[in-house]
């Protein structure tokens, strides 16, 4: 315990960047993902061929060759992205292809009606989809897009095998500790993964009882 | 919803707006394409013999992304069969008759899924070694993937199990079978069979998650190609950098776009049986990425 506190700066600061990945990513993700839903839905081919391609793409992609390729190749075409950067960009592009997912079954569970009508008083494509379908599509799809989030805070993980200081890389990081000390370091990662998870989980809750339609 | 809904059948106006927008995008990504082409012919990237080094046996560069794909795929399949052992295990552990070991099988499902499987694997790697075990990467790696796996499929079996008609099981016991024999002959078998395409899923995430050794420094794939442009660094420089990493990479993908399709033609081949009918089991999107949820 003693050591947990000696080495408080190194745990709070882990636990910043942890956090700041994860939040950083998850607005890539969030936007990105909710773009790739909306042109898998839209009218134009080469759009819908090309989210479907990305989506595929990085779903079946390991997350650590994501980060491998975005930290290790593209400074191979001369983009040097740097190591934080490059763990926000991998996280929120790999989690991207999960939202943009969820996002699409979403619209798809809204009923045909919704669509029809919208068209039928003469709204276009765009305003169709933002004015009726994704606010309805976004209050169905909250617990799973929460769960892609809670999981995405616990895939940042990975940022630890690419020089990034978040939580996990702590405990590398401090080997040369005792048994004792290393568990309590050990203790001290996971609760403070919960620390972020668990308030994550109870907020998703709550929007989702917030936000429900009863149908 | 099918996505035609979205929009009317476009009419002449709206046919040639589309083609405009057709043609629009097709010469961004293929603008796109140029500039990567472009920036990587400027740095010679593209050139026949940088490329030859993956297929020439003399450089070593084949046979070792060659050993190093079989020690991914090891950790898999062991990882596969022991988190499918260990899963069913914990499933039929939730939902036994002892309180406690349902509530022993309920602690060890929830701890495992909300705790990230690098953190897991960094326990075994750099902590047990502290209390005298000490696990190879591959002990570890494995052990990890173990652990966290089996917590998931846990709970695809359970829900598997749950799902089966309750007239199955009242029929067991009906005609005189003790409760270990209703569950391995009455429901394991119909819940395995509907869970089937769920199951392969998970296997498939696993999968992906193996090259989580990269971090922990077991000789995989990933590991195997950095260990590579590290030999090569001396000698050539940067110059067959890039290659390596996109065969590894492109291995991966292929791999896994592979195990996809074959876990797609075993949803297939399940749903055409009217048995396993009913609502269709799907892995969560969470659970897809690799980092599963918490609900």
């Amino acid at each position: 315990m003693q050591f947990l506190i000696d080495n408080f700066n190194l745990l709070w600061d882990a636990f910043l960047t942890t956090l700041s990945i994860s939040a950083l990513a998850g607005l890539v993700a969030l936007v990105l993902g909710t773009l790739l839903a909306a042109a898998r839905v839209s009218p134009i081919p080469p759009l819908r061929g090309l989210a479907t391609f990305y989506v595929e793409t990085f779903r079946n992609t390991p997350l650590t060759v994501v980060f491998f390729f975005l930290i290790f190749g593209l400074p191979q075409i001369d983009f040097v992205l740097g190591f934080f950067p490059g763990a926000v960009l991998s996280l929120g592009l790999y989690t991207a292809a999960f939202v943009c997912e969820a996002v699409r079954s979403g619209i798809n569970a809204i009923s045909t009606g919704q669509a029809e009508a919208s068209r039928a008083i003469g709204l276009t494509f765009g305003q169709s989809l933002r004015e009726v379908v994704l606010p309805q599509a976004f209050r169905t799809v909250v617990p799973p897009l929460g769960n892609v989030f809670i999981a995405m805070v616990k895939n940042s993980s990975i940022a630890a095998g690419f020089a990034v200081s978040e939580l996990s890389s702590l405990l590398p990081r401090l080997v040369n500790a005792n048994a004792a000390q290393l568990s309590a370091v050990l203790v001290g990662v996971v609760v403070a993964y919960m620390l972020i998870t668990l308030p994550l989980a109870f907020l998703v809750h709550h929007v989702e009882r917030r936000v429900a339609i009863l149908r | 919803m099918t996505a035609p809904v979205l929009f009317d059948i476009p009419g002449p106006k709206a046919r040639a707006r589309i083609r405009i927008g057709t043609g629009f995008g097709t010469l961004l990504i293929l603008a796109l394409l140029a500039l990567v082409l472009v920036r990587l012919a400027g740095n010679q990237q593209l050139e026949p013999q940088r490329w030859a080094v993956l297929f020439d046996p003399r450089t070593g560069v084949p046979q070792t992304l060659g050993e190093t794909l079989v020690r991914t795929l090891t950790v898999a399949a062991v990882g596969m069969v022991l988190a499918t052992l260990v899963g069913l295990l914990l499933a039929v552990g939730r939902l036994s008759d002892h309180g406690p070991v349902r509530w022993l099988a309920a602690t060890y499902i929830e701890f495992f899924r909300a705790v990230p499987l690098l953190v897991v694997i960094f326990a075994l790697f750099f902590v047990l070694p502290k209390y005298g075990v000490e696990p190879s990467a591959f002990v570890a790696l494995t052990g990890g993937l173990v652990l966290y796996n089996s917590a998931v499929l846990a709970e695809i079996f359970r829900a598997g199990i749950l799902s089966i008609d309750k007239g199955q099981r009242e029929a067991a016991f009906g005609i005189g079978m003790r409760k270990t024999q209703v569950m391995t002959l009455v429901l394991l078998p119909q819940a395995t069979r509907r869970m089937l395409p769920v199951l392969v899923a998970q296997l498939v995430v696993l999968l992906k998650d193996s090259s989580l050794g990269f971090i922990i420094g077991y000789f995989e794939l990933l590991r195997g190609a950095r260990s590579l442009v590290e030999f090569f660094g001396p000698r050539f420089g940067n110059d067959y950098t890039f290659q390596i990493y996109v065969a590894a990479g492109l291995i991966y993908i292929v791999v896994n776009v592979l195990l996809s399709t074959l876990a797609r033609y075993v949803e297939r081949r399940t749903r055409r049986t009217p048995r396993a009918a009913g609502r269709k089991p799907e892995l969560d999107a969470a659970e897809q990425m690799g980092g599963g949820g918490l609900t």
